[in-house]
């Protein structure tokens, strides 16, 4: 499997405080990798580099290499937005526009140029089923997408981020603000969806990241400690501090 | 896919919507500047002292606003006089007294309901009311209790917002030391009001001063000079009324631009005095 | 406590409760006042013709007291008000709210608190030297006061509450909603009138609901820019509203005709009260989400 997203030398500073310091990694296509690390670690801050999510962030100074399919993101010649449609994003909290479901979905097509209502339909109605919330919601496609429970917003924020056909997709704590049986089906679709998909997941479970990730990459005070296959990180870690973070010495 | 950027169609949507915005502020701060500046330049060479020190005279043909300058200053104080123990008396029972929520909904939909009444309408009850049916004829206070009902749910919101911020512990720290309803009240809940009755005094204060259909009928648009006391029981033009008769009525459009500079100013002398307390006042409150 | 004391604080509750009631004491009074002084002259004229009668003569020798002239020309100054203000105020609140940075969003804001501030006469003034005679010349009319003036001025008036209510609301759109459009590849000005529009509408509907509420009880600056004359509202005729009917025959009429100026009041009275249940219709809807 290749590299879709590749990190080189990459620093980044909230104005005068050095964020994250030097991060290199590679991530292969088609796979889950979690970012673990206590709080403050930036395991969020780098998630959000990747789809230049910092952008908007005022003070934010990136420096180094970020590598999507083999092209610098921060080229002149990179539509920022395209890039976003490429890199799709979940947030920690489910944020499903106030609209109804449908419109939630179509949101993103219609927004580069899918106009047409028979492709509309075709879309929303593969995108749920792939988010596998097609059977709760396809009888209330109009009303307003507020009104599910906190993991079917999620699952619902899921399938809109699929709708655009993106390749990689990062989820920002998905689960940390849902209770244990909508986790576990948040779980079991990102398992999945890297049939297809590139998914770039933080965490702050462990469990999780032991159950569903095949690489893990862990963060501690702006640098990336480790990174590894899984398996061997959690059984075997090879450096100090990996080994108290994930035997619950701190974070 | 990936690099083949915006489409055009986005594109022309993105760019007009922005010229749409810019075009739309533009058009704001012309207005206003043009306001200013009009104003300003057809009002302000026409204020002069004997203008500001003098009433209108047949005799001499001459026109002063010192009456409607002194009937402004009346309705203005008869008017906040009254007002703040109504409006503030009325917050205090709404946050510290009442219970019963149905009351509470009942008032506060009350006051929504005469916030958004035109003031012609109020002109017209407060003539009927105030002028005839309680024989105070047209007068200047007659004007200023109209204005009251007017300016109520003003000086009941601010004040209403500035109890809420006095923590709930102080008053309980009151009571817990044995104090009755009215101490707690007297010591913790009135000097918690004092942000909210100044802001609602110079948001009212604008109002009156630019208020102009609920004082037609009402307190009457006389020129006469006089002291404070028969100044209440007088009809008299505040600024504003004034304005409106020396322009529409007598075609005196000197002195209508006069007057008109000097509430273009008052009204920023308000806007800024308004700003500045507000500042001061969330300062305070963070501290 | 003692018995004293127990009566004191009675009598405190009940003072406050007095003021309290001030409020739906003063909204009863002034519906009672327009309901009684507004019923007999429609009662004498007779409901449909008062309403749909097309002439107000009541000066001549055989009055007639027909109010459709007001009722359109109210409707529609209010209509062309917010056609004119509402784009103008909306896209510059979602400027100010989204693009502008805090400094400029200050700056501006501030001017539109000075265009709220200025009072209604003044506006009347300049509207009568600068709008009345500007749209003779460039339209060639007899006479440039006309229902067109009373619309700029209008919709000039009600630029801040709309400017100021929508900004709030916009200002109230959870980050988290433009995030995630952004993040779906929409760019920033995209995701301003998709998302962040949608999610306001509420508010904006009630910034728009308060100016119609505005713009339909002003009285003083339409008298001094429409012409104030009693015709079915033209777009280049001179025209009298609602409020400048009661406004301009009250000082001097008695009998029925001054008794019609109530029922006017009546009529516009019962109009606000209807826009203030729109109004308490988004504010709830605004609640609920």
């Amino acid at each position: 499997m290749s590299d879709i997203i590749k990190v080189k030398n990459m620093c980044l500073w909230y104005g005068e405080h050095k964020a994250l310091n030097n991060i290199n990694i590679n991530i292969p296509g088609k796979s889950i990798t979690a970012l673990i690390g206590p709080s403050g670690c930036g395991k969020s801050t780098f998630l959000k580099s990747l789809d230049r999510m910092n952008d908007l962030i005022p003070g934010v100074k990136i420096t180094g290499d970020i590598r999507y399919k083999d092209k610098d993101i921060f080229d002149a010649s990179v539509d920022v937005n395209e890039l976003r449609r490429e890199i799709g994003m979940v947030f920690q909290k489910p944020n499903p526009f106030p609209m109804s479901i449908y419109d939630n979905i179509a949101y993103g097509p219609r927004t580069h140029g899918i106009k047409s209502r028979a492709k509309l339909d075709v879309i929303v109605e593969k995108s749920l089923k792939d988010a596998a919330i097609w059977d709760e919601v396809k009888d209330r496609l109009k009303k307003n997408a507020l009104g599910l429970s906190g993991g079917q917003q999620q699952r619902l924020c899921i399938a809109r981020a699929l709708a655009v056909q993106p390749k990689v997709i990062l989820m920002d704590e998905p689960t940390s603000a849902l209770d244990p049986v909508s986790t576990s089906k948040i779980e079991e679709l990102s398992s999945k969806l890297k049939k297809d998909y590139t998914i770039i997941m933080v965490t702050h479970n462990m469990q999780q990241a032991v159950r569903i990730s095949d690489q893990t990459a862990f963060f501690l005070l702006g640098e990336l400690v480790e990174y590894g296959k899984t398996e061997t990180l959690f059984s075997t870690p090879s450096d100090k501090r990996t080994e108290d973070y994930i035997t619950g010495r701190f974070g | 896919m990936y690099g083949n950027g915006v489409s055009k169609a986005r594109k022309i949507y993105i760019m007009s919507m922005r010229v749409l915005m810019w075009a739309s502020v533009a058009v704001t701060c012309l207005l206003a500047l043009f306001m200013i500046v009009y104003i300003s330049v057809r009002g302000i060479p026409n204020i002069s002292w004997e203008i500001l020190s003098t009433k209108p005279s047949y005799l001499s043909g001459g026109i002063g606003i010192l009456p409607d300058i002194m009937n402004t200053v009346y309705i203005l104080i008869a008017t906040l006089v009254i007002v703040i123990p109504l409006g503030a008396g009325a917050a205090i029972y709404l946050t510290e007294y009442a219970s019963n929520k149905r009351i509470v909904a009942v008032i506060e939909y009350a006051a929504e309901t005469l916030s958004g009444i035109p003031s012609i309408i109020y002109g017209l009850v407060g003539m009927l009311f105030f002028c005839q049916f309680l024989n105070m004829k047209t007068s200047i206070i007659a004007g200023a209790l109209t204005l009251v009902i007017m300016n109520l749910p003003t000086i009941m919101r601010t004040t209403q917002e500035s109890l809420k911020t006095v923590p709930q512990s102080y008053r309980e720290g009151a009571f817990g030391l044995g104090a009755g309803k009215w101490r707690v009240i007297r010591t913790v809940v009135l000097p918690g009001c004092v942000d909210g009755v100044i802001t609602g005094c110079i948001l009212s204060a604008g109002r009156i001063l630019g208020e102009s259909a609920a004082l037609l009928f009402t307190a009457g648009f006389a020129h006469a000079l006089n002291g404070i006391f028969e100044g209440f029981s007088s009809p008299g033009a505040t600024l504003t009324v004034a304005l409106y008769v020396y322009a529409k009525e007598q075609g005196e459009f000197g002195i209508a631009f006069a007057i008109a500079a000097i509430l273009m100013v008052l009204a920023l002398v308000i806007n800024l005095s308004a700003m500045l307390t507000g500042k001061y006042f969330k300062r305070r409150r963070n501290i | 406590m003692n018995n004293n004391k127990k009566v004191f604080e009675k009598a405190v509750h009940g003072i406050f409760l007095i003021l309290g009631l001030v409020t739906i004491g003063c909204v009863l009074m002034i519906t009672v006042y327009l309901v009684i002084s507004g019923i007999p002259a429609i009662r004498e004229i007779g409901l449909l013709k008062f309403l749909f009668g097309k002439k107000w003569e009541s000066a001549s020798s055989d009055p007639s007291y027909g109010i459709l002239p007001f009722i359109l020309t109210s409707v529609y100054g209010t209509a062309g008000a917010i056609v004119a203000g509402v784009p103008v105020g909306f896209f510059t609140a979602v400027y100010l709210s989204k693009v502008a940075s805090k400094g400029v969003k200050e700056t501006v804001e501030t001017i539109v608190s000075l265009l709220a501030g200025i009072p209604s006469v003044v506006y009347g003034l300049a509207g009568m030297l600068v709008l009345v005679p500007g749209i003779r010349r460039i339209f060639h009319v007899a006479d440039g006061a006309s229902l067109l003036a009373a619309i700029v001025v209008l919709a000039i008036m009600i630029l801040p509450s709309i400017i100021k209510v929508s900004t709030t609301a916009l200002d109230a759109v959870p980050k988290e909603y433009e995030d995630a459009s952004l993040a779906l590849g929409a760019t920033p000005v995209e995701t301003y009138f998709r998302v962040s529009v949608p999610a306001a509408r509420s508010g904006i509907a009630t910034a728009v609901v308060l100016g119609i509420g505005r713009a339909i009880g002003e009285a003083m600056a339409v008298m001094m820019v429409s012409g104030n004359v009693a015709n079915m509202p033209g777009l280049f005729k001179s025209v009298r509203f609602l409020t400048t009917a009661v406004a301009s025959e009250m000082s001097y009429s008695s009998g029925l005709q001054r008794q019609a100026l109530f029922s006017i009041a009546l009529v516009l009275f019962l109009f606000i009260m209807l826009i203030n249940a729109t109004l308490g219709f988004f504010l709830k809807d605004r609640k609920g989400v």
